[in-house]
């Protein structure tokens, strides 16, 4: 649809997001050659009882869009495709993750390769794997039947085997599959998505089991051979299967699509889409996250190691890491004592445990009290660190590739397949859901990204000022530089530059000395000593020069005690020099020092200056 | 902000109560419309696909898929019983023959030539849906279930474990303060539901257990505590299906929390009375709280009955009781004095609408909208 689409007569965009409790829209107009947000609305999602109609909520968001910008938008609930001054739009996009989104199960013959694959192509289309089976998972066949029977998924992506090699184990999932005789999650009147991306040869006999029992749909084999991953056509599969078969059940979603001008995208997918086109644009590598109530989603854009000029995107959501929904789950896995080394206090831990479950059961309630708010922001950190390590393991090279082996890699008894996630190579962190997007200091965003991710060497520190990251997704779909030039302008708040060698050494001693040379010419130097934190300010849009001479033993990404020049962009907080140490980092064990260094970086960082204690 | 208040849990003296009784999958309705039913009546049946065996019989007999055909003596949509012989080698000269039993008695579903797996599903699992209330049949979904009512006393609870149940409604608490804690249960609570004050120990919970209670219904449970009665800890709450041998209504929350008066008192109204009463909950999209549901009429038609709530359930004003459910007051019911239009920063520095409340104390201290819930009537 969106390749009709003439992109030189596009002057005025209405996108909207169908949310499980917000519709989200946003305006966008061509002023002076340039897309810019011009104003933003929301109402309630419905697609629940009484409404059960979806449209009604974009209805209700677009009207909001027409009142404050003052023109018109609608006419008897259609879009005005008549543009003018006053009235009409050129294009209409939505994404949506109404319903709870789009959950797959995946499954594939070896669960470290194909099932991997497998896992990684519904990732990247925008679901949530609710489980990954495979031939050696160490589960008996009735119990992966049972498993499929009790999960109830949207749909099912089988890959398995590459093509030309043997068809028996792939087949045998099938008849798994077959034999649990899946029924879809919403409504009972439709077969359950099948999607077959598996050794080719075995395509006829996967017909033969499964075609009368699901809507079967077969594509390319996502592993053609062990060296070659192939996720493209199964993401496209995913979701246009996930248009026609799953949000077709969803209330008033036929109406919605026929309302649209291009396909709607699942919300993640779409999340997906603009870090892929702003890391393509401006060749940098970048990972985002959008923690949310329920799930935390973490996506990266880095090189190809193995190909190159081209990059890897990878996509991870972690189903019960958030921050209403979800917190109780989150202490739980984190442990509350990995919670409290960042609250620079003592607190009751039962009376804690009991505020945690009260927030998952209340879960729009918000601090009200400082202390509150730090300990929320202190679950944050876990949240975030523990889906970016989940991340981590899962944005990784090819497993099951035969590869040489030097002699100085035998000695390094390192493992070859390491995550594609390189600190030191690390562009631009972006952040964004509630807790980010609304902390009530941008200060304590920088923070709590910081602490998260320990970026390493210089990252420019970015949140998303109102989460429109899907809508723009979808745009990019159809016009990248409308896309590109919202985002940058309108969407995307620049905190500043986190600066941070990698290594550790003992407390006070020196840990790097820097220059500063600011546009003008000006310059400011100063020295870090390890296990301390030092913010330099640089303001939103300005760029300086930043030389680092990192301490013997620590790097800054041009080998240990070498200096490194930059320029860096500056932002609401400006440059941030980290020298706490990488690699590992740690808190201070003991609860006196821990205490004094938490206080230490929180009064430089400027956090929390109304708590005396 | 996008709540300006939380509408909070219901807890009406008399209303209509409608219950959807649906089938998980397509069966047979057994009432018809206009029929009296009781809580344990039988309202609908129908069949789940049996579940299924699969056995390598290549892998055990040792031989190539080609060679099944050969092998096996049944074929698919043939019945077999446990311990049935399904397949034999022809053996060497007649000897040394092996052979594979039936591990289940069935149908074979499917015999597969290229895997060498044969599945056998068992007999349909037969699946009755009771009335959970006392009702009259209002409305029939053919083949998928049925919508019963009556006129009954409702009350929603915050959180619970354990799904439905009905026993008699008794006391165990004198006031809403009260701690449930062991010595408070006897064996002559078997088969009831029982109502406790501020706190359920967990010791409490052992014991009920033990002396056959049904369900509890509190103000409050300890985290850990709740923890230590499932042995593991809840990470999201969607609850209902735990098989701790009862189930537990939470009105208010995790600690010691005293249950609202108003909620105690129509309990107490009730007490003698048979409770249907459900813990599961869901907070997410499609919300679910536990519920108490004790039947006061069961009408000849449900149109007849005339209820009158108020219809500014939710809202917010000036004179109202509300429940502050975060922060130092948490559980305290309190009044609204004031509702300020404009943003307010707080504490923490977030920027929220408020609310003016009136603590019993007389203190008035502002909270964030979001914080506090309506007590709906």
């Amino acid at each position: 649809m969106g390749n009709n689409i003439d992109k030189s007569k596009i002057r005025r965009i209405v996108a909207t997001d169908c949310g499980s409790t917000t519709t989200k829209a946003i305006l966008i107009e061509k002023q002076n050659d340039e897309y810019r947000l011009v104003t933003r609305g929301e109402a309630p999602t419905t697609v629940e009882a009484p409404v059960e109609d979806v449209t009604k909520g974009v209805i209700n968001a677009v009207t909001e869009l027409e009142e404050l910008r003052g023109i018109k938008i609608l006419d008897n609930e259609e879009f005005i495709k008549d543009y003018s001054e006053e009235k009409g739009i050129d294009l209409y996009i939505s994404t949506s993750s109404a319903g709870g989104g789009l959950q797959m199960m995946v499954a594939g013959v070896v669960k470290s390769m194909t099932a991997e694959s497998a896992a990684r192509a519904a990732l990247g289309a925008g679901a949530i794997v609710m489980d990954t089976i495979a031939n050696n998972d160490g589960r008996k066949p009735y119990q992966k039947i049972q498993r499929i029977r009790n999960l109830r998924p949207d749909m099912i992506l089988l890959s398995g085997g590459v093509n030309g090699g043997t068809i028996k184990h792939v087949v045998e999932l099938g008849e798994i599959i077959g034999a649990a005789d899946p029924r879809p999650r919403l409504g009972s009147s439709y077969n359950l998505p099948v999607i077959f991306a598996g050794n080719q040869d075995a395509i006829p006999e996967i017909k033969k089991i499964l075609e009368k029992k699901v809507a079967l749909d077969i594509t390319e084999n996502l592993r053609p051979t062990l060296e070659k991953e192939d996720l493209m056509p199964s993401r496209l599969k995913i979701q246009a299967q996930f248009l026609e078969h799953v949000m077709a059940q969803a209330p008033g979603y036929k109406k919605l699509m026929a309302m649209t001008d291009v396909d709607i995208m699942p919300t993640p997918g779409a999340v997906g889409q603009i870090m892929e086109t702003i890391a393509d644009i401006n060749k940098i590598e970048v990972v985002g996250v959008d923690i949310g109530g329920a799930t935390t989603d973490v996506f990266s854009v880095f090189d190809n190691p193995d190909e190159e000029g081209k990059t890897v995107f990878n996509r991870t959501v972690s189903a019960n890491l958030g921050m209403s929904y979800s917190i109780s789950n989150v202490v739980s896995e984190a442990g509350l004592e990995n919670v409290l080394r960042w609250i620079p206090f003592g607190m009751n831990e039962a009376e804690l445990r009991n505020k945690v479950k009260n927030k998952m059961i209340r879960p729009t309630t918000i601090p009200h009290l400082l202390e509150e708010l730090m300990f929320e922001q202190a679950v944050a950190r876990e949240a975030l660190r523990r889906s970016f390590e989940q991340h981590k393991a899962l944005a990784v090279g090819l497993k099951g590739v035969q590869k040489q082996r030097t002699v100085s890699d035998v000695f390094s008894q390192e493992d070859l397949h390491t995550s594609l996630v390189n600190m030191l190579n690390l562009d631009m962190l972006i952040g964004s859901g509630g807790v980010l997007s609304h902390a009530p200091r941008r200060n304590q965003s920088a923070m709590m990204l910081i602490d998260a991710f320990l970026p390493e060497g210089f990252t420019t520190l970015t949140v998303d000022s109102i989460f429109m990251m899907p809508q723009l997704g979808v745009l990019a779909e159809v016009h990248p530089e409308a896309a590109t030039q919202v985002f940058e302008k309108d969407c995307l708040i620049y905190l500043g530059t986190c600066i941070a060698p990698v290594g550790t050494t003992k407390y006070e001693k020196k840990c790097m000395d820097y220059t500063v040379t600011y546009s003008d010419g000006k310059t400011a130097e100063g020295e870090v000593r390890f296990g301390d934190m030092k913010v330099v300010p640089l303001a939103v849009g300005e760029k300086a020069k930043v030389k680092v001479n990192p301490a013997k033993g620590f790097d800054m990404g041009d080998g240990a005690g070498n200096s490194v020049e930059k320029e860096v962009t500056g932002g609401t907080v400006g440059l941030i020099f980290d020298a706490r140490g990488r690699r590992p980092f740690s808190v201070p064990e003991t609860e006196e020092e821990r205490i004094s260094f938490l206080k230490k970086w929180y009064t430089e960082m400027n956090l929390y200056p109304g708590y005396e204690k | 902000m996008a709540h300006a208040y939380t509408p909070g849990l219901k807890v009406a003296p008399r209303t209509l109560v409608k219950k959807e009784r649906r089938l998980p999958l397509k069966g047979n309705i057994t009432v018809k419309k206009g029929d009296k039913v009781t809580s344990d009546t039988v309202v609908a049946r129908t069949e789940l696909p049996g579940n299924v065996t699969p056995m390598n019989i290549v892998n055990t007999l040792s031989i190539t898929p080609e060679e099944l055909d050969e092998v096996m003596f049944k074929k698919e949509g043939d019945k077999v019983e446990k311990g049935e012989m399904m397949a034999q080698t022809k053996g060497f000269f007649g000897y040394f023959k092996s052979a594979v039993n039936a591990p289940v008695s069935g149908t074979i579903e499917s015999i597969s030539e290229v895997t060498g797996q044969v599945i056998i599903r068992q007999a349909p699992i037969p699946v009755e849906m009771k009335a959970y209330i006392d009702g009259v049949i209002d409305e029939i979904m053919p083949e998928e279930g049925v919508i019963l009512g009556s006129e009954a006393a409702f009350i929603q609870g915050i959180f619970g474990i354990g799904g439905e149940t009905e026993g008699e409604l008794k006391f165990v608490a004198d006031d809403i303060s009260a701690v449930l804690d062991e010595n408070k249960i006897d064996d002559s609570l078997k088969g009831k539901i029982i109502v406790g004050g501020s706190l359920v120990k967990k010791e409490a919970i052992d014991k009920a257990v033990k002396c056959g209670v049904k369900g509890i219904i509190c103000g409050g449970i300890d985290a850990q505590d709740l923890k230590e009665v499932l042995g593991y800890d809840i990470g999201v709450a969607i609850t209902g299906h735990e098989e701790i041998g009862l189930t537990v209504v939470v009105t208010e929350g995790f600690g010691q929390i005293n249950m609202a008066q108003k909620t105690f008192e129509l309990l107490k109204e009730n007490e003698g009375k048979k409770a249907s009463i459900n813990g599961a909950t869901q907070i997410r999209a499609g919300v679910m709280r536990p519920e108490i549901i004790i039947t006061l009429n069961v009408p000849d038609d449900l149109n007849s009955v005339k209820i009158n709530e108020s219809s500014e359930a939710g809202g917010m004003n000036k004179g109202d009781s509300l429940r502050v459910i975060r922060g130092n007051h948490f559980g305290e019911i309190v009044e609204v004095t004031d509702l300020p239009v404009e943003l307010t920063v707080v504490d923490s520095e977030t920027k929220v609408r408020v609310v003016e409340v009136q603590l019993g104390s007389g203190e008035k201290l502002l909270l964030p909208r979001a914080n506090v819930e309506t007590i709906e009537k």
